[in-house]
């Protein structure tokens, strides 16, 4: 008897844990809290830090709530009644204080964890940096990689370690540049330039997609970071440069016009302006 | 007739055709059944250019829970096809359409149902706690239901002619710049808002007159009901932040029909001034619906405690505080626009800030509870529910206030989630508490408390299994407004989302079902007291429903919860004697006014140039001519005023 209950409640616990997993269990494939970079780390911490300082005061109000609420019911006989207590000069000076302490922590954490994690500021490292130029089009990302010229649709290689600067505008409405496991997000707009960081700590495949309303084809906005060792990256760059076609004005101007979703794509070579025209084109217009 | 022609009634989509011909019956069917049971009279003389506060209070409820249906028609579309539209699937909603339908979700649950709902309620409920007649202008009242009636009768024509906007709920530019929405959606969501703008923005005017200059005798500021103060915060926002919206509209109008430059790409425009002032409106507005929210949970508290509000110069001093941040944290919408760190930092901590006033109101929510005597009533439950839920909502939005956790949540179904649980369980659950506590008020009997209660808990437990899987699924990265994703793995989120949607419609159903059934059975439910609830201000020491002049004779007010302390000293003394007053007229002002408004919104929205400047001139001259007429009121004598004064409290013994 005691066995085949303690088997039942085994298999009981197995399935309760398939469904979980079936709901829960793919959070470490993906997500802001599965982080693969320190720009991510740092961000999870804080959200876990923050969240935590304030559940030391909402969890205990709601179990008052509650426990109020049940206790002091009108057939609850046992209940003290002070109908008339309505002020009470210590209470509302620990009712004010305990918010404002914690919002006095929490500002800390705000303040410096704006500064250190400015999506504009550069991550120190050993590594040599590669800079990026983003550029949301309807409905596609373009990659410009200035310093080696080449250009990428829809994906995006980087080697693993490296610091990535990242560069954006937009040649079409606003967009937001968005890979959830590397961290921070940043708007593309058009006419201007905005500035990220992020780094990828080891290599590996990580979706990114445009988190800012952009139109019809908005949900197909997807990319993927594709972050490899230095010498697969090199590999990368050497096959890149021996294949397909450039990207020039021509080039460009038929991707820009194509709206819909794009196939991944790479150019060969790119003009070294073509980010700092695509801005000036769209103040043109 | 400019822009408009037959394409524009959507023939060979099946969606859109039946969605249209859904409201084309309802509409003409309604004004059939009218017309068939010979109900215009009455209608007209007794609601349409009716200026009482009361009847105009409860056309803007009856408009807010019409608009609640048709919202969540949208979102349960949008949650039907979330459900399956993974991986490769398209779902049965193409782009084109699912965009309206979000679109016009947010828009028209925020400026229709939730503005509606609290101006309704505000307007109802505040002349009778300050003991006064009326509101300051009662006919400038109606037109400002009548404009806002017809922003909503404008968006809803937009499904049978034409299209809607596509561009959200805020329609950003550029998107929603002519180069990249060319329709008409974007001129019906912009000439909707305006016109209803108008009317909110009248509507605070008057609500802000009425509170500050018409208090009955006695009643000093420290003696108003927390729901007057919270009332007079709210629509002083309205005053304020208004007009930022209006012009903002107005910028994006110049851009859109006379070809300027103020937000497009090109031609010295920028975004990022939109982002600005739509949020400088933006952030306000939400305050402007949550602070009568919490005006009405503290009415409810304090009632169904038996005990006076605890902290009362407190809760004041919150809702002043609150009133005021809520003008310096606009920059919170958009952290990840690249500002610097020290404009982040300051706007992020500029929210926080926020969270300790209404941290406060929750402690002395808490301490009115405190050795209360709690009566399980409909309104009480949804307060109860408010308190738990909005402490997440809360906790949610100050994490998000922090600019490097924003970075990974904003736009996000996280944020989707947050603003759910603030609005859901802060706003909607704050008008079902005041809908169910002042119904018996306003129809003199009770709603059914059996179908209150099944409504409460299936919208509780349909919110937290709605929202709950969007919190996590938005910490997987899923972004907002999707159409359609790749990520199978977010579907099962989607599908216990979609069952939470399903059962908030229940509770939909139950409220509707509980207002069919209470009107049916309400000889049986009748409240001759006046006050059902045994409460504490002075709304409830009229009759119920109070008569068109609320009070023969104005309460003279001694202390805070004035009805209370009279009850306490031995019940309501007839007056000595009684003076004839003078009432206002009915005015079919208002709605002439906006019928005009109609016509010349619709004529701009489809570029019908001489139409539009027909109904101008026209909507002109009617305020004009209304201008002129002279006898405006009419007189209730004193002895009609004692007549009715006896009568009642023969009935109620």
């Amino acid at each position: 008897m005691r066995d085949s209950y303690l088997t039942r409640l085994g298999r009981a616990c197995a399935l309760v844990a398939i469904a979980t997993q079936g709901l829960f269990g793919n959070c470490r494939a993906q997500g802001v809290l599965d982080p693969q970079g320190p720009i991510g780390s740092a961000e999870r911490l804080i959200l876990l830090n923050a969240t935590a300082i304030m559940l030391v005061v909402a969890l205990p109000v709601i179990v008052l709530t509650l426990a109020f609420a049940w206790w002091y019911r009108a057939s609850n006989q046992r209940a003290t009644h002070w109908p008339d207590w309505s002020y009470s000069g210590q209470v509302e000076l620990v009712v004010w204080s305990i918010p404002a302490m914690v919002v006095i922590l929490l500002s800390g954490v705000a303040w410096t964890g704006s500064h250190l994690l400015d999506p504009a500021q550069k991550i120190p490292s050993e590594s040599a940096p590669i800079r990026v130029e983003v550029v949301s089009l309807d409905w596609k990302w373009l990659f410009i990689y200035p310093d080696q010229r080449i250009a990428t649709v829809n994906e995006l290689m980087v080697p693993a370690g490296a610091p990535i600067e990242l560069t954006l505008t937009s040649a079409t409405v606003m967009n937001a540049f968005f890979v959830p496991q590397l961290g921070s997000q940043i708007y593309t707009m058009p006419g201007m330039a905005t500035r990220l960081n992020l780094l990828a700590d080891h290599p590996g495949d990580f979706p990114g997609l445009s988190s800012h309303f952009s139109g019809d084809g908005f949900s197909d906005m997807r990319f993927v970071v594709h972050a490899l060792s230095a010498a697969e990256f090199s590999a990368w760059l050497a096959r890149t440069r021996d294949q397909g076609t450039g990207l020039d004005a021509d080039s460009y101007a038929q991707l820009a016009r194509t709206g819909g979703a794009a196939p991944i794509q790479t150019y060969r070579s790119v003009d070294p302006k073509l980010f700092q025209h695509i801005m000036h084109e769209t103040v043109e217009q | 007739m400019g822009k408009l022609s037959w394409d524009a009634i959507p023939i060979h989509q099946p969606i859109p055709m039946a969605a249209s011909l859904f409201v084309t019956f309802a509409v003409f069917g309604t004004l059939g059944l009218v017309t068939w049971k010979r109900w215009w009279p009455y209608l007209w003389r007794e609601w349409l250019t009716s200026v009482d506060h009361k009847r105009i209070g409860v056309m803007y409820v009856l408009l807010a829970l019409v608009l609640l249906l048709r919202g969540f028609i949208d979102a349960i579309m949008m949650r039907s096809q979330l459900a399956i539209a993974a991986g490769g699937a398209a779902g049965y909603l193409p782009p084109e359409h699912y965009d309206q339908i979000f679109s016009a979700h947010g828009t028209i649950m925020i400026f229709f149902m939730a503005m509606p709902f609290m101006i309704g309620l505000m307007n109802f409920v505040v002349p009778l706690q300050l003991g006064v007649r009326d509101v300051a202008f009662p006919v400038l009242n109606a037109i400002s239901f009548w404009l806002t009636a017809s922003g909503a009768l404008l968006v809803n024509v937009s499904l049978v002619i034409g299209e809607f906007a596509r561009t959200g709920w805020l329609a950003y530019p550029p998107l929603s710049e002519l180069q990249f929405s060319p329709g008409v959606g974007v001129d019906y969501y912009l000439w909707a808002l305006q016109i209803s703008g108008i009317g909110t923005l009248l509507a605070g005017i008057n609500m802000v007159t009425t509170i500050l200059k018409l208090r009955a005798p006695g009643m000093s500021y420290m003696r108003m009901p927390v729901f007057c103060w919270t009332a007079l915060a709210s629509s002083m926002l309205i005053v304020a932040a208004f007009p930022i919206l209006t012009a903002t509209f107005g910028m994006l109008l110049l851009d859109r029909y006379v070809g300027m430059h103020f937000f497009t790409n090109g031609g010295g425009g920028n975004v990022m001034l939109y982002f600005n002032l739509i949020w400088a409106w933006g952030h306000p507005e939400v305050y402007i619906l949550i602070l009568p929210a919490f005006g009405i949970f503290s009415e409810v508290i304090a009632t169904f405690s038996g005990k006076a509000l605890f902290g009362y110069r407190s809760m004041v001093l919150a809702t002043l505080a609150i009133c005021v941040l809520s003008f310096m944290v606009w920059l919170h919408h958009f952290f990840t626009m690249g500002a610097g760190a020290n404009v982040n930092a300051f706007f992020g901590i500029m929210s926080m800030i926020i969270a300790v006033p209404t941290g406060v109101k929750l402690f002395n929510w808490l301490f009115t509870l405190f050795r209360g005597r709690i009566r399980y009533e409909v309104p009480l439950l949804w307060a109860i529910g408010f308190m738990v839920t909005f402490v997440i909502g809360g906790v949610t939005g100050v994490l998000m206030a922090v600019p490097p956790a924003d970075f990974v949540l904003h736009n996000s179904l996280f944020l989707v989630a947050h603003f759910h649980n603030v609005i859901i369980g802060g706003v909607l659950f704050g008008a079902m508490a005041g809908y169910n506590y002042w119904f018996p008020k306003a129809f003199g009997f009770t709603l059914d408390k059996r179908l209150g209660l099944i409504s409460f808990w299936c919208w509780l437990i349909g919110f937290y299994l709605a929202f709950i899987p969007l919190y996590l699924v938005g910490l997987l990265g899923m972004t907002r407004r999707m159409q359609h994703y790749a990520d199978l793995s977010w579907q099962p989120y989607m599908i216990v989302a979609e069952a939470g949607a399903v059962i908030i419609l229940c509770g939909i159903v139950a409220t509707i079902a509980q207002l069919v059934i209470s009107i049916r059975t309400r000889e049986r439910r009748r409240d001759r007291s006046g006050d059902p609830w045994n409460a504490r201000t002075l709304e409830w020491s009229t009759a119920s429903p109070p008569p068109g002049y609320n009070f023969a004779v104005l309460p003279q007010v001694k202390s805070l919860d004035a009805f209370w302390s009279m009850k306490q000293q031995g019940g309501i003394a007839l007056p000595q004697r009684y003076d004839s007053i003078e009432i206002p007229k009915n005015s079919a002002n208002g709605f002439v006014t906006a019928f005009f408004a109609v016509v010349t919104g619709f004529a701009l929205i489809w570029h019908i140039w001489w139409m539009a400047i027909l109904g101008l001139l026209c909507a002109a001259l009617t305020l004009f001519a209304f201008g002129w007429i002279k006898r405006v009121e009419h007189e209730v004598s004193g002895a009609q005023l004692a007549e009715a004064d006896r009568s009642r409290l023969r009935g109620s013994t």
